[in-house]
């Protein structure tokens, strides 16, 4: 028997009560079309052997990343995941999504995020992180409202390199404010020159490195400008091992750095679930979403973890919360920590070498190749190709013969017809020697 | 010698001349306990009487000040973002949170004198 402890009049009086006049009617953001247009026509019911099997059938239709010759990226990366990780996450102790509700009984959970925190705030070279949000791309839409409430103004430069998703989300939770988006165009031919769209109007300029199109960017001069005209500088990274190797945002500048940290120990999940990564300096910390663990000693002087700063979140705060988002990725956010805390700081360093020098490698085969241009010349593993015809076919073609190319620009710039030739191509230390040849003799044959 | 008034939310507002300055009164500093942030608004806002216009943060709470009467933000007292224990030690004095230019004097008859928010605390205590 279900439980629905809401009668028929119960609910009456409450749709009256917000002035709407059925359920459908609160789902009218949903586009028509994209509205099942009645029930879904599944099956009574069947045996449990009979359904695993049509599961598995169903399953089996999937084409995993492992299972092919993989170069996709564009902002979730296959990685290797030491067998140790799934297994510490697995520990009943720790296989939670979120912070606890009642967080200080549980200091293992507090102790990891602890450890976390620490781990972000170092890849980034910032002051200090939080417990991690959704992913990089609600990660970015906060830290842009974070910008906001830092300087009271209301509008921020996004820049052309900005994964549309990112974008998207930032758009979505800004929509409903007194706040202007400007999206520039995506080029990934010319250099932006960002710091000319600042005035006095602009709480912060966002800007990806590496960006959609795998292009590096120094961000001191923008960074310098930026606090020249009172505007914060954000910094995405969507494949955080490049932390590995290049210079920290921190490091460049940079009053936020968020990210995507799906590319540490967690496997590409169908897209989610993901975490995002959210680090400040020290003197925006009460503006900060999310939830942050802090390091103190009990009564009889012994280390323990709290949640601190707790005044920001919504459960004290309520509607003058700081964020909204006062929950975490907890299960992602450990794998993460403990594969960071594998492989070290070393360990990661090496990890981002064999990374790039596999990309160059790439870059460097595929330049040979008839029908393909290498559009950026720094990168760190992902780049740019320019294909002699629509990279969406391409892509189809290859992937019939187990090929995974790379992801066509116009999946994520569906409106950019300039675009469409583009390709991503993403390669890291999963990729052997056979994915590499298999890429450029499936390139060779349909080109 | 400052006429010193009294809001319902808990602040004093001390007027000399056309300025007047604000912070949280001894009961309200005693309610939230250690004051541990402020937030200060900046010089040259203008504000309504009611407005939000600052936050106070103790260990067990934060909550908003608001403006006892409309005006212009002349000064806020930035020493308590480094030292907002003040609040706790020195309510009516050091721990002031801001001054306005008053615009409206008539505005300050709604507000309450210092035996009629005594009730309040009375009442409330």
């Amino acid at each position: 028997m279900r439980y629905l402890p809401h009668t028929p009049v119960d609910r009456q009086a409450m749709l009256a009560a917000i002035g709407v006049k059925d359920i459908d009617a609160l789902f009218m953001d949903v586009p028509e079309g994209r509205l099942l247009p009645g029930a879904m026509d599944l099956p009574h019911h069947a045996g449990e052997m009979s359904v695993e099997r049509s599961l598995a059938a169903l399953a089996g239709r999937n084409v995993p990343a492992g299972a092919a010759a993989s170069f996709l990226g564009a902002g979730a990366y296959r990685h290797h995941v030491p067998a140790a990780v799934d297994h510490l996450i697995q520990r009943s102790e720790f296989l939670t999504a979120y912070t606890p509700y009642q967080p200080e009984v549980s200091q293992g959970t507090l102790h990891y995020l602890f450890e976390f925190q620490t781990q972000v705030a170092m890849l980034t070279g910032m002051d200090v992180a939080n417990a991690s949000m959704y992913d990089g791309a609600s990660a970015c839409a906060e830290a842009v409202l974070m910008a906001h409430r830092v300087t009271k103004r209301k509008k921020a430069v996004l820049c052309g390199g900005l994964h549309p998703h990112y974008r998207d989300a930032t758009q979505t939770v800004t929509q409903f404010i007194d706040f202007q988006i400007d999206t520039r165009p995506a080029n990934p031919d010319a250099l932006e020159d960002l710091a000319n769209l600042i005035d006095e109007q602009t709480a912060c300029v966002v800007v990806q490195t590496p960006d959609l199109f795998g292009r590096l960017h120094d961000l001191r001069a923008l960074a310098d400008t930026a606090h020249d005209k009172g505007a914060l500088l954000i910094a995405v990274v969507t494949e955080v091992v490049s932390l590995g190797a290049v210079t920290s945002p921190g490091e460049m500048g940079a009053d936020i750095v968020v990210g995507e940290g799906q590319s540490l120990g967690n496997a590409l999940n169908f897209g989610g679930p993901y975490l995002g990564l959210f680090a400040t300096r020290q003197k925006y910390v009460r503006q900060m979403p999310g939830r942050l663990c802090g390091q103190t000693v009990d009564t009889s002087g012994r280390r323990g973890y709290v949640l601190t700063l707790s005044t920001r979140e919504q459960h004290i705060r309520r509607e003058k919360a700081t964020s909204n988002i006062c929950t975490n990725s907890g299960l992602c956010t450990l794998a993460f920590c403990v594969h960071l805390a594998l492989l070290g700081e070393a360990g990661l360093r090496q990890l981002a070498r064999i990374n790039h020098g596999k990309a160059v490698r790439l870059a460097d085969q595929l330049a040979t190749v008839n029908g393909i241009e290498v559009v950026n010349q720094a990168f760190f593993n992902e780049f740019t190709l320019r294909l002699s015809r629509p990279a969406a076919a391409v892509v189809s073609e290859l992937v019939g013969k187990g090929i995974m190319a790379g992801v066509p620009v116009s999946r994520l710039h569906p409106d950019a017809p300039d675009l469409a030739n583009l390709l991503l191509v993403a390669t890291t230390e999963t990729n052997t020697d056979e994915d590499v040849d298999a890429l450029i003799n499936g390139l060779q044959d349909v080109l | 010698m400052s006429a010193i008034y009294y809001t319902e939310e808990h602040e004093w507002l001390a007027v000399e001349g056309d300025i007047g300055t604000c912070g949280i009164t001894e009961f309200a500093q005693e309610q939230l306990g250690d004051i541990v942030y402020v937030e200060l608004p900046e010089v040259g806002r203008a504000v309504a009487q009611n407005d939000e216009i600052a936050v106070v943060e103790s260990v067990k709470a934060a909550s908003e000040l608001y403006a006892p009467v409309s005006g212009e933000v002349t000064e806020s007292n930035d020493g308590l973002a480094d030292d907002p224990a003040k609040v706790n030690a020195d309510t009516m004095g050091a721990g002031w949170f801001f001054k306005l230019k008053i615009s409206d004097p008539s505005e300050l008859e709604n507000l309450m004198d210092g035996a009629a928010y005594a009730a309040l605390v009375a009442g409330q205590g």
